[in-house]
């Protein structure tokens, strides 16, 4: 068992214990977690300082405006609507069409504006917040995602997480849905996730249920060497986010959106471990480093590049 | 520097903890152990005589003194409508019975508990008593004396040796009265003449002595007088002499009842009076003792124990005290092993639902009401309520549900289906709103991972708070809860692997080296 350890450690993994007591507990003051827990603040953050987001077409607070999603959604035929408070993509409901009076759902099924009612009835009285307190409803614009992306994953919407550490993009990868997620990008829930090459932003290895894999197990298609495109953008955008929310540890999901390009989704302050299954990589060594820079450039364009920088230095 | 911090108060939690425990059992002597209990010695002290009538009675009864080597636990007088004053001066404690009249016969009871206790140490500062006077020996005896004196201190060292000498003389001469002690002897006719004539010869070589009366010990005995012991001082300290053949020291179990050679009863305004000892071994909570003894011994800190609440709080605080050690369990669980559960403390609530229905039952019953919750909650779910209302309706129908239980268990003969109460009620509602909420967003498995896993947890809890040893111990040494807690605030620091992380990253493990 202490060759096990020895192993974990010199890998350079880190496990929950540290993520808490040394990154979280450290660098992430606790007022500022409803910037991030609240995904309805998040957005007005980063929408006053200029970061892409889906468009918020309204909001649903109080139980006697649930009558009033026909009027939001008006005009867009697909839509998302999700709680401000919810975690893990729970409570999230995607529209992706109209059909005689119904909405279809991403999983197929056909919903009536009843049962839409309901569900936003719901998200109100906080079935799906954290501690069950009372909740919006966010109705926004659904990504299209990239067709990068439609070969290597089942219904949903794959995003791209990034661990974010003092502003430096550390580490990412890519999750992608599975007929198990039920199209949800969660890997716990049964998604896929991907390491990816922080200089080329190419997809690496793949890891499912915590098993390595190759294909995906829906489609079968190779994961690895996918390309992203705006890889650099796309990493300046979740360094951006640093200053949004100040938190020192965070991790920023980004969504690549087939005509707007990245669009930062949510934040989290709590990012989980795996990625680093997914990246077959610890990243304590990293992390680290980053903790111990003296300086940190002021730009994220420049601190992005400075993710890279390093992130090459500790691979050789 | 944080880290130094954390050592420290860990440091000093622990030292005013385990110092506070430790000073416990050792001054006050608390039992480590519930169970404990110490033999303790019931002594009762029976008078008995005929009252002359139209006398005033005055009875006088030495009482035993707190010596260092037993300790008086408990003392009680029965006098049916004597007066009572119990005197103390400078070497006893004598009781005074007092009545203007009585008629026929009297009986008198002392009973006192005693504590043999281990500190023997000597009265450190005796007063050294006066040298006394050679008396004024009788003409026909006083070479007789000198003689005696004469040959002691020839095969003598010391004042010990010298009195020892003194009295093998005396009692050879009893055995085999050489014929120029028969005067002498003819004054020593019982044991307490012995002692007597012995403390009056020793004075004759200006040694002082005195002579000390007490109980041997010995379960079940009854006497009906005390045993002499002479005491000669040495320039330090008194040492104990046995008349009979001088052996020095008193006998093991014997407690000095009275010092002075007087009798031990003395009664004014009666008739064919008689004294009884009875001696009997007893058992006594070491707690009660260890109560006892600090009030004896001005020692407050027992005031503020939690036996001094009533009782029914008391037992409210046994199962509160063991909260902490529940949510230790918890923390070691979670963060050293990596077991996941609903919530941090749902566990610790399970195991105290855990309490009133027994481990087995409980856990039965947990998963029985759980399950058939979570079918019912399914159901309920197909009518589309609100968050609130739809708590309630599966809480009317978990206690709907145990209801229904506790009766098909009592028809069926098992009483401990009765044994539910309101608390585990509203634990396992909410368990089951979690696990159907965890079921929904994370699916069954996860659901099923975090039941069995809070289940697994509790258990382990309910086992550990149920120790009675840590029952008892947490009751009586509440400071150990700072140990607990410095143990807590440890592990709060500990940022090591999970065990179960060691699986989870497993492919590390294989891929890497």
């Amino acid at each position: 068992m202490f060759g096990i350890l020895k192993k974990l450690k010199r890998s350079g993994v880190v496990g929950m214990n540290q993520r808490n007591a040394d990154f979280i507990l450290r660098y992430n003051k606790r007022s500022l977690y409803p910037l991030v827990d609240d995904k309805l603040r998040t957005k007005y953050l980063a929408m006053a300082s200029g970061i892409a987001v889906p468009k918020l077409y309204g909001v649903i607070e109080i139980q006697r405006d649930v009558a009033r999603l026909p009027e939001i959604v008006e005009g867009h035929e697909d839509f998302v609507i999700k709680p401000a408070h919810g975690s893990g993509g729970s409570g999230i409901c995607v529209i992706t069409r109209r059909l005689n009076n119904r909405y279809r759902q991403n999983n197929g099924d056909l919903l009536t504006e009843e049962d839409i009612a309901y569900h936003v009835s719901n998200i109100l009285s906080g079935l799906y917040s954290l501690g069950g307190q009372p909740d919006q409803a966010l109705i926004e614009y659904r990504v299209k995602f990239d067709p990068l992306f439609e070969s290597v994953s089942y219904r949903g919407v794959p995003d791209i997480r990034t661990i974010v550490f003092r502003g430096i993009p550390v580490t990412s990868m890519v999750r992608l849905p599975t007929r198990m997620s039920d199209g949800k990008a969660n890997l716990h829930q049964g998604a896929v996730g991907a390491g990816i090459d922080m200089m080329t932003g190419r997809t690496t290895h793949a890891i499912w249920q915590n098993y390595p894999i190759e294909q995906h197990p829906d489609t079968g298609v190779t994961i690895g060497g996918l390309e992203i495109p705006h890889w650099h953008k796309l990493l300046t955008l979740a360094a951006q986010c640093h200053e949004l929310a100040g938190l020192g540890y965070l991790g920023v999901d980004v969504v690549l959106d087939r005509e707007l390009g990245p669009l930062v989704l949510e934040l989290n302050a709590r990012p989980g471990l795996s990625i680093q299954i997914a990246n077959r990589r610890g990243m304590s060594q990293l992390l680290e480093k980053i903790s111990k820079l003296k300086e940190i450039p002021a730009s994220a364009a420049e601190r992005a590049t400075l993710g890279q920088e390093l992130f090459l230095k500790n691979q050789t | 520097m944080r880290k130094l911090h954390l050592y420290l108060l860990t440091f000093v939690l622990c030292l005013i903890g385990l110092g506070l425990t430790y000073y416990k059992i050792a001054v006050i002597g608390l039992p480590l152990a519930a169970s404990e209990q110490t033999e303790v010695w019931n002594i009762e002290t029976r008078v008995s005589f005929r009252a002359k009538p139209d006398n005033a009675i005055k009875v006088s009864l030495p009482l035993p003194p707190n010596s260092p080597n037993y300790f008086v636990l408990d003392e009680s007088f029965i006098s049916a409508g004597y007066g009572l004053a119990v005197e103390q001066d400078n070497t006893n404690r004598v009781a005074h019975w007092a009545k203007r009249r009585a008629q026929g016969k009297q009986l008198l009871f002392y009973r006192v508990v005693l504590l043999e206790t281990e500190e023997s140490k000597q009265e450190s500062s005796v007063p050294s008593p006066v040298y006394p006077q050679i008396p004024n020996y009788p003409e026909d005896l006083e070479p007789i004396i000198k003689g005696m004196l004469e040959r002691a201190r020839q095969q003598s060292a010391d004042t010990v040796s010298f009195s020892q000498r003194v009295i093998e003389q005396l009692n050879i001469a009893q055995s085999a009265p050489a014929p120029e002690l028969k005067p002498l002897l003819k004054h020593i006719t019982q044991p307490r003449s012995l002692a007597k004539n012995l403390s009056w010869i020793l004075e004759g070589a200006r040694i002082p002595s005195r002579i000390v009366q007490g109980l041997r010990l010995q379960d079940g005995k009854e006497y009906s007088d005390l045993e002499y012991f002479l005491q000669v001082y040495d320039g330090e300290r008194w040492r104990s002499l046995n008349i009979k053949d001088g052996q020095e020291g008193l006998p093991s179990n014997f407690i000095i009842w009275q010092i002075g050679a007087d009798r031990v009863l003395s009664i004014e305004g009666s008739s064919e009076s008689s004294i009884q000892y009875t001696v009997a071994k007893g058992l006594r909570e070491a707690i009660n003792i260890a109560e006892s003894r600090s009030v004896e011994k001005n020692i407050h800190l027992m005031e503020f124990s939690l036996y001094s609440l009533p009782v029914h709080v008391q037992n409210v605080y046994k199962v509160l005290l063991m909260i902490p050690l529940g949510a230790l369990v918890v923390v070691f669980m979670r963060n050293i092993i990596g077991i996941r559960t609903f919530g941090t403390f749902m566990p610790v609530l399970i195991a105290l639902a855990f309490r009133e229905t027994e481990l087995l039952w409980g856990v039965i019953l947990f998963s029985l009401v759980v399950g058939l919750g979570l079918l019912l909650r399914a159901y309920v779910e197909q009518l589309k309520l609100l968050l609130v209302p739809r708590l309630a309706a599966v809480l009317t129908m978990v206690v709907l549900l145990i209801a229904g239980i506790s009766v098909v268990m009592h028809k069926l003969g098992l009483e401990m289906g009765l044994s539910v109460a309101l608390f585990p009620i509203v634990i396992m509602t909410m368990t089951i709103e979690r696990m159907s909420l965890t079921w929904e967003e994370a699916g069954p498995a996860e659901a099923f991972k975090q039941v069995t896993g809070s289940l697994l947890v509790s258990v382990i809890g309910y086992l550990a708070m149920n120790i009675n040893e840590f029952q008892y111990m947490f009751f009586t040494f509440p400071e150990l809860l700072l140990v607990v807690l410095a143990i807590i605030l440890l592990l709060g620091r500990y940022s090591g692997y999970r065990l179960m992380e060691l699986w989870r990253f497993r492919a590390f493990i294989k891929n890497k080296l």
